[in-house]
């Protein structure tokens, strides 16, 4: 066979791998060929696509997946889900203590400009008590993995974390094309996902709420990039999906359209941005959202989830703060470390950027999607040189992290398997009844050689994420 | 269910329904293009008559009804709103919209049509692989068709799908009447006189039935009987009173899920009661043009009483 298995890093096969070698090192690169193929048409007959803007042309896109599963040791994932569970745990705390007495700020942990010049801050949520108490009903930590049992959170998403879809989605398909290989090694279930979801979501319903809590999943539409998702997650939920158009709000309530008149709905998974949630409280020229939903949900009529305002845990300026965070909310030293970060408003950590500019990672601190990013050892010097230029002119939006040597895992290719760099979106519910973290996650994977960026927009890929059973 | 995404199935319903009609009255206006060249023209502009494409039509290309012309246009002309192209493309998207109600099944049946006929009118047809195109047209509208009866629900959703089907395809028969009803007419006076073959055969071969009418009516080819099987006859699953019946059943059924009756509903009964309910002479008596533009209008009305009584859109 062609497919000489090339190891996840320095010439020998990690043990969590080893029973998939065993079983790769026997097939016929051939036949996983084929099944690859397959797999690309099981993609678009399902519709797995994402819409890329501004593309008219085949707006539709397959993200490419790769046979390969990422694998998980039992022991690597109690250890990782422990420090995502504190980080959560945490992440929440700090938004309640944002929106109410802002201890954090008083103690001088925390600048207050990072809260009071953050895009995302919502002044309206002050004193405000969402249901339950929770402000991320749903979270994704990004983390990277540099060496055994040495990972890091590389960015929280607090605001819509998507790719939820892809990873119930990647198993499925890895199910369908080597069940064989699902008997042969005990992989931890990804599937209860959505009824989880669907628990934790009920679990955080309003006050107003009588009897079985209604959920609907607010999308903006068939035009959006994460469409898929949307329907997927509202069709695995049993929920109904919903656009603003199919809501308004009737006798204190919001309530969608139905064919039998308006019915109230409980708790609403919305996946449009605060901005667009409310023309008569936000942006008013927004035709995605509920006029009025704002005094409904202060009323307490309906739970939003996540909570508005939670954006201001994404920017990664604040970011770079976590490791206070989680001690100043929990008592205890973080367990997963952040990367360690050079925020560029700061006059000193400006120059030592800038000083070493070609070896370094700079992000924009509100940016998201891998736009408008410099990876500096994979740009050209002109590149680098436009970057600075950039960098200059407004370094309070930019935060600089060193290039991490990242650990890679074996994809499949047409000369065998070869290592490519990768990261892990674990995706966390939070309810007044708990947290509960699938096993795994979305893996997203640098498809091209020595590619560090990982972003689908970008061109990386997916493969499946197996936590092992112990 | 929500009030759009039973306008989504309704919708997607109609258009699936349209693509496999208009496929066939191409196959049809194909036939008597090759057969007879002399009127072509004229048969290919009552094609698109009947389709409700012609001002587009005229409007792209003018008054040249060449063979072609118009069949690259009814197909895939991204100036004709209703092709082939662009009717199963809203047809996917409204798919899209209701996919939460739709089976997998049905999804990917919808959505592979979608794509394998993209990939075939991506290039205008070659006129020898057309009727290869054409078969791909009723192909995946039969997977379509076999998935969604095998699979779905039957819930008030399954209803709105149905009542979408039925009211194109009653839609459908009655414009292809409208447009050849002319034909019918001269031959009335003396009941027994053959119409022009050709003919015929067109109107019977636009709704996939003339191998049906020769089962029924044994080699007897009139105008009143093409019209009474066209019109009356309720085993065709093509004709206006079958149409009705499945309208009125999929409403009765809204109405015991909903326990609501609705305008509707009231609407849809009458329109079989008053219509319907007479011999094929007494259409003929009343005028049959008069009863095909009354038919067209009430149809019409229904569609747009379903819309409103059952919340579509605000």
């Amino acid at each position: 066979m062609t497919g000489q298995a090339s190891p996840g890093q320095g010439g020998e096969v990690r043990s969590p791998y080893r029973d998939y070698h065993d079983w790769f090192d026997r097939e016929d690169a051939a036949r996983i060929q084929r099944k690859a193929q397959q797999a690309e048409a099981f993609f678009r007959t399902t519709g797995i696509t994402f819409n890329v803007y501004g593309e008219d042309e085949a707006d539709e896109r397959l993200i490419p997946f790769d046979v390969v599963p990422r694998i998980i040791s039992a022991g690597e994932w109690r250890r990782l889900s422990r420090g995502i569970e504190q980080r959560v745990r945490a992440l929440n705390a700090f938004l309640h203590d944002i929106y109410h007495r802002q201890e954090i700020l008083r103690a001088g942990r925390v600048p207050v400009d990072l809260i009071s010049r953050n895009e995302a801050f919502l002044p309206m949520m002050m004193g405000m008590d969402p249901p339950g108490g929770v402000y991320t009903h749903i979270s994704g930590i990004d983390i990277v993995r540099t060496g055994p049992n040495e990972f890091y959170v590389l960015e929280d998403n607090a605001r819509t974390p998507s790719g939820v879809s892809y990873m119930l989605e990647n198993r499925e398909t890895m199910l369908q094309m080597f069940p064989e290989l699902f008997a042969k090694i005990s992989v931890r279930e990804v599937g209860d996902y959505p009824l989880n979801l669907l628990k934790s979501l009920s679990a955080c319903a309003p006050p107003k709420c009588n009897g079985t809590p209604t959920v609907a999943v607010l999308t903006p539409g068939i035009h959006n990039s994460a469409y898929f998702e949307h329907s997927f997650i509202a069709d695995q939920m049993g929920a109904e999906l919903v656009e603003g158009h199919d809501l308004r709000v009737v006798d204190g309530r919001v309530a969608m359209r139905t064919t039998q008149g308006y019915t109230p709905i409980d708790v609403i998974y919305r996946r449009v941005d605060d901005d667009f949630l409310d023309p008569l409280n936000f942006r008013p020229d927004s035709m995605l959202g509920v006029p009025g939903i704002w005094d409904v949900y202060r009323a307490g009529g309906i739970t939003i989830a996540n909570a508005p305002g939670t954006g201001i845990a994404d920017d990664k300026a604040l970011y770079s703060y976590m490791p206070d965070i989680i001690e100043f909310y929990t008592g205890e030293k973080a367990l997963l470390p952040n990367v360690p970060t050079w925020r560029c408003s700061d006059p000193d950590h400006l120059k030592e950027v800038l000083d070493r500019l070609p070896e370094l990672v700079v992000k924009e601190v509100h940016g998201s999607g891998g736009y408008g990013m410099l990876v500096g050892p994979a740009a050209s010097k002109k590149e680098v040189a436009a970057f600075r230029k950039k960098l200059e002119a407004n370094p309070g939006n930019y935060i600089a992290q060193p290039t991490l040597s990242l650990s890679t895992v074996p994809i499949f290719t047409k000369a065998g398997l070869a290592p490519r760099h990768v990261d892990l979106r674990p995706f966390v519910l939070m309810s007044p009844q708990g947290i509960t973290i699938t096993p795994g996650g979305l893996t997203r994977v640098a498809m091209t050689k020595g590619s560090l960026v990982v972003n689908s927009s970008q061109g990386g890929g997916t493969k499946d994420t197996w936590v092992l059973e112990d | 269910m929500l009030g759009k995404t039973a306008g989504s199935l309704f919708w997607m319903a109609r258009y699936l329904e349209r693509s496999e009609n208009n496929a066939r009255l191409i196959d049809a206006g194909f036939r008597i293009a090759l057969t007879r060249s002399s009127t072509a023209r004229s048969e290919w502009r009552s094609v698109l008559v009947t389709a409700g494409q012609d001002s587009y039509f005229r409007q792209a290309h003018g008054e040249d009804y060449m063979s072609q012309r118009v069949v690259d246009f009814m197909l895939r002309d991204p100036a004709n709103p209703s092709s082939i192209l662009s009717v199963v493309k809203r047809a996917r998207d409204n798919a899209r919209t209701a996919r939460t109600y739709l089976t997998r099944e049905v999804w990917e049946a919808v959505n592979t049509s979608w794509m394998t006929l993209g990939a075939l009118l991506k290039r205008q047809v070659r006129e020898d692989d057309l009727p290869d195109v054409l078969a791909a047209i009723r192909q995946n509208n039969a997977l379509v068709r076999g998935a969604f009866s095998g699979t779905m629900l039957r819930n008030d959703g399954y209803n709105f799908a149905r009542l979408g089907t039925f009211l194109e395809r009653a839609d459908n028969t009655a414009r292809i009447l409208d447009v050849k009803y002319y034909l019918l007419l001269p031959s009335v006076a003396h009941i027994g006189s053959s119409i022009d073959n050709v003919q015929w055969e067109t109107i019977l071969r636009s709704v996939s039935a003339h191998r049906a009418y020769h089962w029924l009516y044994g080699t007897e080819i009139s105008a009143l009987k093409i019209a009474e099987f066209l019109i009356l006859y309720k085993q065709m699953p093509r004709s206006l009173a079958f149409c009705c019946d499945q309208m009125n059943d999929n409403l009765g059924l809204l109405q015991r899920a909903y326990g609501e009756e609705t305008d509707a509903i009231r609407m849809g009964s009458s329109m079989c009661r008053e219509r319907l309910s007479r011999p094929i002479g007494s259409i003929f008596d009343g005028g049959l043009h008069e009863f095909i533009t009354d038919f067209l209008r009430a149809n019409a009305a229904l569609a747009q009483q379903i819309e409103r009584d059952y919340r579509f859109v605000e």
